[in-house]
């Protein structure tokens, strides 16, 4: 018969030469769109304007950020929600996904699963226009608690830190439902079983064998929600109105109504460095690997 | 508990009042929206007064702009198409040959690649915008101060929507591609090879016939998400708004029920997509990625 061996060896040039058409558009990607612009960002945030096109090196930018009290607390304001907002989601989310993996059986299981992705094909937009309009003075929820009896006349429910975090929260859920799935799927139902039969309470399993087993999709899931929790804009913006003092916000007026690129970067700097920060302190908490957690999420 | 335990009554019923409540507040803004479409009011607030299909087809006599002679949203509806059908054709090509460099190849700096690769995800759009923005713009100063060249789509304008878009959801169409590649039984390649095919030939009809699950659901991803994109645009937009940028702008003066009218058309668009993909069970890897930023 015929040669075993392959047919169209492809030669070493060839390979190499493929190597390096696939290679063009992955470097291209990556240094033209991501490394660097983040590299003129930042030049960008270390200098300062002394005259019409005359720019110098100098932490002005960052300067004004400490010096400033309304940009720092606007930051630190939306760290803590930001870090509130992903607690909240995960308390939330914690239940369904526990129903969907271990209370609901076969058919039922699968399309309770489906049904809660189901809003987040949506646009936010979408959904934030549904807020405005259950929440706002006249909007539905003051016209149902008037009719109710509860208040006297409609109460404006939008623009208060709670509205944000319920808009905050919504638009997160799937981010930890998902990753809350995966890893509660993988727990035997035998340990539980087997607690039971011990006599550990369902606050003892749920401390010793649940949390443990399930703490690499809760920390997926928290640094996802965390992460485009502190990038969002549209939600506090649309639900918070002026009261919603976004971080994000900050830096939309400085490069687009200000048109102060160099306050703008780095300000941006600031929200990257939160960010890369509260990401690196949960994946050291729970001694997971950065890009395992990505995969997994 | 879990269902195979016994469980008390209040337990029982707790679990469903919260499942109930869940449902309750997942789906009462989408319904919401879906329903003031149709009210016969000049805003989208109660009370209900009446059936009326105005916010579609406009009416002469109200004078109200129904969605369907509403040329400004309308057009903004035909500007996040263009976009998203420039996005899907990147992300999915790049992505791609993305996912046969890292599954098939060992090259110097692989594993700096590969992370990245995933950096997209955990950079905030605000911030891919504005990078993205303040460097094209330095690019395009350089051009015209070196070579006296006016290089008009490296201004804020669609080009860059593009542009920002793909550079996140290309990282998506990576993971989603590669994720099956590496699935790939590589013995039916060489089968193929041994009988004597070309390399074209076992491309073509045996590896992205097998990928092509993965290159449609990523291109339906990359769609989707390029087409509820708001972040990133916002930064990059120039006097042509897709229908978010163009929403928003709206919302903020206060929304009439076109808005409601428009809504109601993304979510059956976003549902019959959704269903397409589910069917034959739930493929999370697609779901999940579908509602970032």
């Amino acid at each position: 018969m015929v040669d075993i061996g392959d047919a169209t060896p492809v030669r070493a040039w060839q390979r190499r030469l493929i190597l390096i058409l696939l290679l063009a558009p992955a470097l291209l990607w990556l240094f033209a769109l991501i490394v660097l612009p983040h590299v003129q960002l930042a030049l960008l945030s270390l200098r300062e304007r002394v005259a019409p096109h005359v720019y110098q090196p100098s932490l002005a930018q960052f300067h004004t950020f400490f010096a400033e009290p309304l940009y720092w607390q606007v930051f630190v304001r939306t760290a803590l929600l930001s870090i509130v907002a992903t607690a909240l989601t995960l308390l939330v989310a914690f239940p369904i996904a526990w129903v969907i993996t271990k209370v609901a059986r076969g058919r039922a299981s699968a399309l309770l699963f489906v049904v809660c992705l189901i809003p987040f094909w949506v646009s936010e937009t979408v959904r934030a226009l549904g807020w405005l309009i259950l929440l706002r003075e006249s909007g539905v929820l003051p016209a149902l608690l008037v009719k109710l009896g509860l208040t006297a006349v409609p109460v404006e429910l939008l623009y208060h830190d709670a509205t944000i975090l319920t808009g905050l929260v919504y638009t997160s859920l799937l981010f930890m439902v998902v990753p809350l799935v995966s890893s509660l799927e993988s727990l035997d139902n035998s340990l539980i079983e087997a607690a039971y039969d011990l006599g550990a309470s369902g606050f003892a399993t749920l401390k010793n064998i649940v949390i443990p087993h399930a703490a690499p999709g809760i920390t997926a899931g928290c640094i996802v929600v965390f992460m485009l929790t502190l990038g969002n804009y549209l939600t506090p913006n649309l639900l918070g109105g002026k009261n919603s003092q976004w971080f994000t916000e900050l830096i939309y007026t400085q490069f687009i109504v200000r048109f102060n690129w160099e306050q703008g970067a780095a300000f941006g700097f600031l929200l990257l460095g939160l960010s890369t920060a509260i990401v690196a302190v949960g994946l050291r908490l729970s001694g997971q690997r950065f890009v395992d957690v990505m995969r997994r999420s | 508990m879990i269902a195979s335990l016994p469980r008390p009554a209040w337990l029982r019923t707790a679990t469903v009042l919260y499942v109930a409540a869940f449902l309750v507040f997942l789906f009462l803004p989408l319904v919401i929206v879906g329903v003031f479409a149709f009210n016969d009011a000049n805003y989208p607030a109660p009370p209900w007064r009446g059936f009326t299909l105005d916010w579609f087809t406009g009416s002469a006599a109200t004078g109200r702009v129904g969605l369907f002679h509403d040329t400004e949203l309308l057009g903004s509806i035909w500007t996040s198409l263009i976009v998203a059908v420039w996005v899907t054709i990147l992300s999915v090509t790049v992505g791609t040959a993305n996912a046969f460099l890292m599954e098939r190849y060992r090259f110097p700096g692989k594993q700096v690649l590969s992370v990245l690769m995933l950096t997209p995800l955990v950079i905030p759009g605000v911030i891919l915008g504005i990078s993205i923005l303040s460097f094209s713009s330095r690019v395009a100063e350089l051009a015209d101060d070196l070579f006296g060249l006016d290089l008009d789509f490296l201004r804020p304008g669609l080009p860059l929507v593009v542009l920002g878009q793909f550079s996140y959801i290309a990282t998506i169409a990576t993971l989603m591609i590669s994720a099956r590649l590496k699935r790939f039984d590589s013995t039916l390649e060489e089968a193929a090879l041994n009988l004597g095919a070309s390399h074209a030939a076992v491309l073509g009809t045996i590896t992205l016939p097998y990928l092509r699950p993965a290159l449609i659901g990523s291109a339906a991803i990359s769609f989707l998400m390029s087409f509820e994109n708001f972040n990133t645009t916002l930064m990059l937009v120039g006097s042509d708004a897709p229908l978010t940028v163009m929403m928003y702008g709206r919302m903020r003066e206060g929304a009439s029920p076109v808005l409601n009218a428009v809504s109601l058309f993304l979510m059956l668009a976003s549902a019959a997509l959704a269903l397409t993909m589910m069917r034959g069970g739930p493929r999370t890897e697609a779901a999940k990625s579908a509602a970032a930023q």
